[in-house]
């Protein structure tokens, strides 16, 4: 399944998830989910950096010296990052303000550098940018999903459209704080990992021990 | 002064944890935090790179990038000459390059701590908090002095998190957990409790 275009595009979401499954691209999927729309601008620069640095590196794969190749991976990558910053800059300056340093960060986020090593080097430039596009979508899922909750419960909002009333605005709901400070991304992001794997238990890792099961108690005489 | 600057570095190391606030370096802090031992070499490697880039970042940014910094050149115009959007490509650069030079420095003088530090030298180059660093460094205008403490607190403060979350994962591989959390899973949750016990150091000021 894994061949097709189709495959290729749609495999990384669920089935092989860059952050649930291979730990990849973890530190902007924390700190920009505090809202909506922040989370959807990000995983849109991520896929775009990610498929075309994938399309522009798999070009060049055959003239990129080995020994060398993390540093031209690196600049190609840094450039497109230029390019979504200063875009980002012009057209949603807000946005871009909010993201603060996390738009350079794509450069170390590691979907786009782990997609670049794995697959890029060794496959055509459609193919390539295909596998980028999915592995993006992969990361904005999680993104949307992480981003949802925090909204929602966090400021009872989507989008910046309040949808529960907050008691301060006269409402009902009482925002819970917790979810727009860092420990709640990481909670949710165990909570989708559990949901996938529960899923998907062929993605589950092996325990390193055998735990005994309790033993029977008795009764003591 | 002193004070100042130690509440820098006290802000850099505990309030504004690169791992637990700012959630940068994850995919390595997560990867390489099995052992203890693997943990320490890491940390202290970061240290050492942090320590180094951040101030030589400083002086390009100041000196090179920012608006008017070319003025030492005498060139026409050179007041108006912005280029810190080349940040991000020249910053990448002189991690990338000092992570090399580092590497063959200690090949040579110190063959012991290289050969300790091992595989982790390399992998710093795309550790994502020692961009973050530089990139806050030029986000919050530090000078040179600033941003030599600020480094250093820096790393000090992620190498502390990875060191606490190998010693608590060394015990946790004994404990039952549900199954689809093994692993990763009870990581994040973990990691999540200890960047919640973090936030109590938030608001604290010297």
């Amino acid at each position: 399944m894994a061949d097709t275009p189709k495959g290729i595009l749609t495999s990384p979401i669920f089935a092989n998830n860059p952050i649930a499954l291979q730990i990849l691209g973890i530190c902007s999927a924390l700190a920009v989910t505090t809202n909506l729309s922040t989370a959807v601008v990000m995983g849109v620069a991520v896929s775009l950096v990610t498929a075309f640095s994938s399309m522009f590196i798999s070009m060049i794969r055959a003239h990129i010296p080995n020994s060398i190749r993390i540093i031209v991976q690196m600049t190609i990558i840094a450039s497109l990052v230029i390019v979504v910053d200063q875009l980002l800059k012009a057209f949603a300056y807000e946005t871009s303000k909010q993201l603060s340093v996390f738009v350079g960060l794509i450069i170390t986020n590691c979907i786009v550098m782990g997609r670049a090593e794995a697959y890029a080097m060794k496959n055509g430039p459609t193919m390539s940018f295909i596998d980028g596009i999915g592995n993006g979508l992969g990361y904005t899922v999680v993104l949307l999903f992480v981003g949802f909750i925090r909204e929602l419960f966090g400021s009872g909002s989507l989008f910046g459209i309040q949808l529960l009333e907050k008691v301060n605005d006269g409402g009902w709901y009482l925002p819970n704080g917790m979810m727009l400070l860092p420990p709640s991304a990481f909670f949710i992001i165990a909570g989708f990992i559990w949901l996938i794997r529960t899923y998907q238990p062929a993605q589950n890792e092996s325990a390193e021990f055998k735990i005994c099961p309790n033993t029977q108690a008795k009764e003591a005489v | 002064m002193f004070e100042y600057y130690l509440s820098l570095l006290v802000k850099a190391v505990f309030v504004e944890n690169m791992a637990l606030a700012f959630f940068l370096g994850m995919c390595t802090f997560l990867a390489v935090s099995k052992k203890i031992e693997a943990a320490l070499g890491l940390g202290i490697a970061v240290v050492v790179v942090l320590v180094i880039t951040v101030p030589v970042n400083n002086l390009i940014y100041n000196n090179l990038l920012r608006e008017g910094a070319l003025v030492w050149t005498g060139m026409e115009g050179a007041e108006s000459i912005d280029l810190s959007f080349l940040g991000y490509l020249s910053y990448i650069g002189v991690i990338a390059a000092m992570v090399q030079i580092l590497e063959m420095f200690l090949d040579k003088f110190v063959p012991a701590l290289y050969n300790a530090l091992g595989v982790f030298l390399p992998l710093i180059t795309v550790n994502c908090a020692i961009l973050g660093a530089s990139l806050f460094m030029a986000e919050r205008d530090y000078n040179f002095a600033e941003s030599v403490v600020y480094g250093a607190g820096a790393g000090i403060g992620w190498a502390l998190a990875i060191v606490a979350l190998a010693g608590i994962r060394e015990k946790l591989k004994y404990s039952d957990v549900p199954k689809g959390l093994e692993g990763l899973g009870i990581t994040f949750v973990t990691v999540g409790l200890m960047s919640l016990g973090f936030m109590s150091f938030s608001g604290v000021q010297l």
